[in-house]
């Protein structure tokens, strides 16, 4: 409780510029995570969630980008001042990233092994402990002892056989499998916080299932702090402690996943909700969301959702509304938040 | 209306001259039987042979062995002109609503392609085609000034319903929808989702929709077919199959099916 | 919300209103990448040059007589002075004269050279691609056969069957230019062949005409034209090449490589009369070439670096 967060993304503003113009991307985004905590972070297309999880590994190309401000503490640093060397040692070490298509992530002219080696050796400049060589072993030993941490690794991720499928390539796998060599090269260098960007997306549903099992073990086992960046409220159900809604670069609504799926209190997340078929809804009655995405280079002013929201009051358009405490650090960034008036 | 019988599809594998080429099996002694007015789900994994089965029933493959019937006729007994009649009949609307769409032409070409192609059916002259489109866009919920539009002006939704409007344009029978709203987000899958449905009461449309979302399928059709690796594991009314599975394939996906808790 | 399903989801219309740009919305946005980059500005400043100078060449050269070859001996090899912004050749002729009249010959040339080769080559690769098996098999190797043989040597060749002239020089550089461009479209309607709206097009029944000219051909229609413009340098260059080896236009046509050709013998004492239709050569291949990365970087920005 009184640990400090692992991840403290404080009032992120980014904006991305275009040919059209200054698109404001992200507008004010906190966020906090700890260990053993597994954020999913849920919203449509062009929300801004992808963004937010590529800011925290620096890899967002700027230009175009720009950080307007704010503050992404990563275990107490900045991570916007440090530079492309700092961020260099993070990355793969103590940042992992898995992103969603486990085909174009892998190169297809290595072997499976040679690339997780390469990664083991890369990660042991840092952290000499991951090989568990003396510093003065020759190339071969420490080529061995990463060839030995590669299969180990495969295996905790579940690839049986993993000392003989270290040596096929990328095109022998099936994408579940792919998907899973993936987390390994990104569990090698024992990160502390894994941003996984869709990494289920591209997957079938029975994949998908057993590769979010994995991630909850890894969780488990690690210690680690988790960012699992979706767009299904489902996966989020399935996988996740805590929920961060994002909607036109704002989370809306965020918090322990049950609270917030068994009280969505923010009307967007509400109207999300309603969209996904359940087994009661019947045909034809499905409830979309009307309107569209805001233009963010002239964003709405005050809520970002307010000209979608059926309850937007003269008051939303003022400015931006504050989150909200609901109580065991359920937030939501609305003036009338609550399973409010639904329409009958 | 559409009717399956002992469908089998095999691919051979490249043939050279030390290889005779093996021969893959995509689909095998697949039936089924699709009644008018109804949605029928085909429901299954990348690689079940879903794929394979719309190319059969629009016929951009043939048969290993089986026959498909549409409207009692067997299709590999057609001639040319009745197999490009029936082409009018049964029109598809494809998952991915940014690669289905020609990029280089306008809305109001790509509406009125399919009447164009279909003009010795149909008998439309230019001036109705474009009213005909101007009123299908009216019908998916475009406007008119939407027809001299290039399709990258639209956004993900509106390009699906302009690929509906497609298919709509030769006053089809039926349509094959191959995972319409997979490529979209929810709230607009919703709107589609919706959208389809008022369609096919107003035009009493049959729909047959390939998808492997067991949520949406549950939401949208009366009936349904499980695909497992070329095979029919399990057919039944949806309700039914969800309640009471059958197949232990059909449980696991069941089980794997990531769902909100019920409030 | 209603109990009844609506005909229509009621929100659809609100969903459309919001603005799209115009497609001249697109063509801005085209040039604003170009503009981004000011290599390709340069080169389009120098191709639009070329073809204000090769539009108006008769009117704008100091001394006309020049061209059509009437020569002025006593004036032989003056350095370049005011009247002579480019000095005199071997014949008393002003060299600015025979430049700027050049530019037409090259510029058309070139022109007439990649017209020839991107049409031959766009239909055979379109049949090559399109049709596949024993069609696409027959017409690329034949294309390979064009390959083997050097395309310099391969024009020379069948310029010296042809005879000397403009015309001819055309089309025995043509004749070697295709080959390109067929692998080009090849390769790409194979691609597009793939694509879904093809797939969309062939469920309902459209005529492989149909479907080639109307659904693939536009869509490859981009790396064609690009494709032609890095080729224009390339092609003036040759055309300048048999005219310095003395196989295409004759004087007293005024080519830049003919010219370059007479001038070698006077190198380096009389530095000028090679000098300058140098030059010309360089900046028409140099212009076309960074105008046609510039369209590239328009059409596809992904292919920048």
């Amino acid at each position: 409780m009184t640990e400090p967060p692992l991840l403290d993304i404080r009032d992120l503003h980014l904006s991305m510029t275009s040919f059209d113009g200054e698109a404001h991307v992200l507008a004010g985004v906190n966020l906090s995570v700890r260990r053993n905590e597994v954020w999913g972070v849920v919203g449509e297309t062009g929300c801004g969630k992808s963004l937010t999880g590529l800011s925290i590994s620096r890899l967002v190309p700027s230009p175009p980008a720009r950080y307007l401000g704010g503050e992404i503490l990563f275990d107490g640093r900045d991570l916007l001042s440090l530079d492309e060397a700092g961020m260099r040692n993070l990355r793969g070490h103590r940042i992992g990233m898995i992103f969603q298509d486990p085909t174009t992530n892998l190169n297809p002219a290595f072997r499976i092994g040679e690339q997780l080696v390469d990664v083991a050796l890369a990660a042991d400049r840092r952290n000499p402990d991951i090989l568990g060589v003396a510093a003065r072993a020759g190339w071969r030993t420490r080529r061995r002892a990463a060839r030995d941490v590669a299969v180990r690794t495969l295996a905790e991720v579940g690839i049986t056989d993993a000392a003989e499928r270290i040596d096929a390539y990328p095109h022998e796998f099936s994408g579940g499998m792919r998907q899973r060599v993936l987390i390994a090269m990104a569990l090698i260098g024992r990160p502390d916080l894994l941003i996984a960007d869709e990494p289920t997306t591209a997957l079938d549903v029975s994949v998908q299932s057993q590769i979010l099992a994995l991630l909850a073990g890894m969780v488990r086992d690690h210690a680690m702090g988790v960012i699992l960046i979706t767009h299904n409220l489902g996966v989020v159900a399935k996988a996740c402690s805590h929920v961060a809604v994002m909607y036109a670069g704002v989370i809306v609504e965020s918090g322990p996943v049950a609270a917030l799926l068994r009280k969505p209190s923010h009307p967007y997340t509400r109207a999300l909700m309603a969209s996904i078929p359940t087994s009661g809804v019947r045909r034809g009655e499905l409830k979309g969301l009307p309107g569209q995405v805001p233009n963010l280079i002239k964003p709405p002013r005050g809520c970002r959702f307010a000209p979608r929201c059926a309850q937007a009051a003269e008051a939303c358009r003022a400015g931006p509304p504050q989150p909200v405490d609901l109580g065991g650090g359920h937030m939501a960034a609305c003036l009338k938040p609550g399973p409010a008036a639904e329409a009958a | 209306m559409l009717v399956l019988e002992r469908v089998s599809k095999e691919f051979r594998g490249r043939r050279s001259l030390f290889n005779s080429g093996r021969t893959v099996s995509a689909l095998r002694d697949v039936s089924l039987a699709v009644d008018r007015g109804e949605t029928f789900g085909i429901v299954g994994e990348s690689g079940s042979g879903k794929t394979t089965l719309t190319r059969l029933i629009l016929r951009l493959d043939m048969p290993t062995s089986g026959r498909i019937l549409f409207e009692g006729d067997d299709m590999a007994r057609l001639s040319a002109a009745a197999m490009r009649r029936l082409r009018a009949r049964i029109q598809i609307v494809f998952q991915d609503p940014y690669a289905s769409l020609n990029p280089r032409m306008t809305v109001h070409d790509i509406v009125t392609e399919p009447m164009l192609i279909h003009r010795a059916t149909l008998g439309l002259d230019q001036r109705t085609r474009t009213a005909r489109a101007a009123e299908l866009l009216a019908m998916v919920g475009l406007a008119e000034q939407h027809l001299h539009r290039y399709p990258h002006e639209f956004s993900g939704g509106q390009r699906q319903r302009i690929g509906i409007a497609r298919a709509l344009a030769t006053g089809p029978a039926m349509l094959l929808l191959d995972e319409p709203t997979s490529a979209l987000d929810v709230s607009v899958q919703a709107q589609v989702l919706n959208l389809l449905h008022g369609l096919q009461q107003r035009l009493g449309l049959t729909y047959v929709f390939i998808s492997h979302d067991l949520s949406v399928v549950r939401y949208i059709c009366d009936r349904l077919a499980v695909v497992n690796r070329g095979e029919i594991v399990e057919t039944g009314q949806a309700e039914d199959v969800f309640r009471n599975p059958a197949n232990p394939y059909t449980r696991m996906l069941l089980a794997a099916m990531p769902d909100l808790p019920s409030p | 919300m209603s109990l009844t399903a609506p005909p229509l989801p009621d929100h659809s219309a609100r969903e459309i209103t919001a603005p799209i740009s115009a497609s001249g919305q697109a063509w801005r946005r085209s040039l604003y990448r170009f503009r981004q980059s000011t290599l390709s500005i340069i080169g389009l400043i120098l191709v639009l040059g070329l073809l204000v100078i090769a539009v108006a060449g008769p009117w704008i050269v100091p001394f006309p007589e020049h061209v059509t070859g009437s020569v002025a001996t006593a004036n032989r090899f003056r350095p370049p002075s005011v009247a002579h912004p480019f000095g005199t050749n071997e014949l008393g002729q002003d060299v600015l004269s025979l430049v700027l009249a050049g530019t037409r010959v090259s510029l058309f040339a070139g022109l007439a050279v990649v017209l020839a080769g991107a049409f031959v080559g766009t239909v055979i690769g379109a049949v090559a691609g399109y049709a596949g098996g024993w069609v696409d098999e027959v017409l690329m190797r034949l294309s390979d056969l064009k390959l083997t043989v050097p395309g310099l040597i391969f024009a020379m060749a069948i310029a010296a069957a042809l005879g000397p002239g403009l015309v001819n020089m055309v089309i025995a550089i043509a004749a070697g230019w295709w080959p390109g461009y067929a692998r080009l479209v090849r390769g790409e309607v194979m691609a597009k062949k793939e694509e879904m709206f093809v797939t969309a097009a062939r469920a309902l029944g459209a005529s492989p005409g149909r479907i080639l000219f109307r659904h693939i051909l536009p869509n490859v229609m981009t790396p064609i034209i690009v494709k032609m413009s890095l080729d224009m340098g390339f092609a003036i260059l040759t055309v300048a090449s048999l005219g310095f080896i003395g196989i295409g236009v004759k004087p007293p046509t005024p080519e830049w490589g003919a010219l370059l050709s007479v001038s070698r013998n006077y190198m380096p004492d009389f530095w000028w009369t090679a000098i300058f239709p140098g030059l010309a050569i360089f900046i028409a291949v140099f212009g076309f070439n960074l105008l046609g990365d510039g369209l590239r970087d328009v059409f596809d920005p992904k292919a920048r670096r």
